[in-house]
């Protein structure tokens, strides 16, 4: 085992066929847009859930659904048997303990350095113990190759870094499940591989349970146990990386080949 | 529809926009009392901003009392003096800034350099999702942003309020004595006469409720910014207008409100 990783174990392991995550006929509209239009999905523990589509067809939705920076129109999501839609804006801590999430732009506090950022979620729930702190810092810096970049502010890092560092911040909370918006954009073929093998060891070591949007189809194959595809507002496609690859349906293989006409 | 319907239309619509701002400043304001009731204060980040708000705003804040002061006894004094009751110059300069010339021209400022950061920095964390982040942490963007920013801005509007009325007082006191050649003991005996406690009472009261004000419509604008640079921009200046406008209209219904309680000469 990878000791600096053994800081970042899931604070409670679950059988591998418990539903975790369940979203029951979600509908969400924007104004005169129906972004979501029904969308039924059920994650288990320790899934990896890759979630494609053509933009705008509300995958990053979806997912904010989950952690709740978004509610529902219309049907229900639970998280952990917990009844997201319903929970307040402060009784949604215990939901966020077991769920992190990067963000696309990785949402770096600007006035904070690497260190900071990464250790902020320990700080704001209340963890006094410096070395205690300092050590699971530096561990999941290590992690994510950037333990040498631990003074820096972010507007000294390059786009990889920045999602990298964003990772480490998303982990270091021992989260049950991780929410990746868009991890391999703008990164160059090695810094994305290097994203993906860090999400693939985070699954197979400890379980984790993630849901990654996506646009990057080697990744999808690599990583995904499962993929949904959305169009429209619905689910398109949910099966296996073997079957999206084997679907005779046009609309996903035009989507995964990457022909034009997929949003005509 | 018809004309007069078209009109109570767009009426109904802009009183409709305006209860439902109302509201949404209300909420935030309920949030604040919760952040508040938490005692959770962060106190290291109510320091930064005490350095930011109180600090960083002495200069305007002087500069804007001193020459207000200034030039208030300027246009006064040769008034006064048609009359004989130039040595009054201080007694009025005293008491209008005490009561409303300190306190609102230090809100102004503070509306135009504090408010104006707030819901620009608010704003971009905002758009770049970094307030969706700290709630993603477990962290309310209230507690975290809000609270440290209105605990620091109602420490620092009482001492910025006093240096304001302090160095107009100051600036009035050097015109007259160095402008005019009016006796020093004449002006600062009319002054001391004619100045109480309940004036410097109002003053500080009005430094608070303008602070509060500022710090509310501010940091929503930055909490509800939308569409990227633009959106932040667009709020930043709501922020600083709507400040500056509550503040005036405020201070018109306060000053009848504070009257009542510390009536002019009650002493």
């Amino acid at each position: 085992m990878n000791p600096t990783l053994t800081t970042m174990i899931p604070r409670t392991i679950h059988g591998p066929d418990e539903i975790f995550i369940e979203l029951r006929g979600v509908k969400k509209r924007f104004g005169s847009q129906q972004v979501l239009d029904g969308i039924d999905l059920q994650i288990k523990h320790g899934e990896t859930l890759c979630l494609i589509g053509p933009s705008g067809e509300g995958k990053t939705v979806t997912m904010k659904h989950v952690i709740g920076l978004i509610h529902p129109d219309e049907g229900d999501v639970y998280v952990a048997g917990m009844h997201v839609n319903v929970l307040k804006e402060r009784q949604m801590a215990a939901v966020r303990q077991k769920v992190s999430m990067l963000f696309q732009g990785a949402a770096l506090f600007d006035n904070l350095t690497v260190e900071e950022n990464v250790a902020f979620p320990l700080l704001e729930h209340g963890l006094k113990d410096k070395a205690e702190i300092k050590r699971r810092v530096m561990a999941a810096l290590e992690a994510v190759d950037l333990d040498e970049h631990a003074h820096k502010y972010p507007t000294n890092l390059s786009g990889g870094m920045k999602k990298r560092t964003g990772i480490a911040r998303a982990i270091i909370d021992r989260s049950e499940c991780i929410l990746y918006d868009e991890p391999n954009s703008g990164l160059d073929p090695i810094g994305s591989d290097i994203i993906d093998q860090m999400i693939q060891r985070m699954q197979k070591r400890y379980g984790v349970t993630s849901i990654i949007v996506t646009h990057d189809m080697r990744s999808v194959f690599k990583i995904a146990t499962r993929v949904a595809m959305l169009y429209r507002g619905k689910i398109h496609f949910l099966g296996t990386p073997e079957e999206l690859r084997n679907s005779p349906d046009k609309l996903v293989q035009d989507f995964i080949n990457g022909r034009s006409d997929v949003t005509c | 529809m018809s004309f007069p319907l078209n009109i109570l239309a767009f009426v109904g619509q802009i009183a409709l926009h305006f209860l439902t701002y109302l509201g949404q400043v209300a909420d935030l304001a309920k949030e604040l009392l919760i952040a508040l009731r938490s005692g959770v204060w962060r106190l290291r980040l109510v320091a930064q901003q005490i350095v930011a708000i109180g600090y960083g705003s002495q200069g305007v804040v002087i500069v804007t009392g001193a020459f207000t002061g200034a030039v208030f006894t300027f246009q006064s004094y040769a008034k006064f003096k048609e009359f004989g009751m130039e040595t009054t110059v201080g007694a009025v300069v005293s008491v209008a800034l005490c009561r409303e010339l300190g306190p609102v021209l230090a809100g102004l400022m503070v509306a135009g350099r504090v408010g104006a950061a707030m819901a620009a920095d608010i704003g971009t964390m905002k758009v770049t999702e970094q307030v969706d982040a700290l709630r993603v942490m477990g962290v309310h963007p209230v507690d975290y942003l809000v609270l440290p920013r209105f605990l620091a801005m109602m420490i620092s509007m009482p001492f910025l309020v006093a240096e304001s009325v302090s160095f107009g007082l100051f600036a009035s006191y050097l015109v007259t004595s160095v402008g005019y050649d009016m006796p020093s003991t004449w002006y600062m005996t009319h002054m001391v006469d004619h100045t109480n406690m309940e004036d410097l009472s109002i003053g500080m009261i009005k430094g608070f409720v303008f602070g509060m004000l500022i710090t509310l419509i501010s940091c929503h604008q930055g909490l509800a910014a939308e569409n990227g640079a633009v959106g932040v921009g667009a709020g930043t200046t709501r922020a600083v207008v709507i400040s500056s406008l509550a503040l005036l209209i405020v201070n018109f219904f306060l000053s009848i409100a504070l009257n009542y309680a510390f009536p002019i000469g009650s002493v």
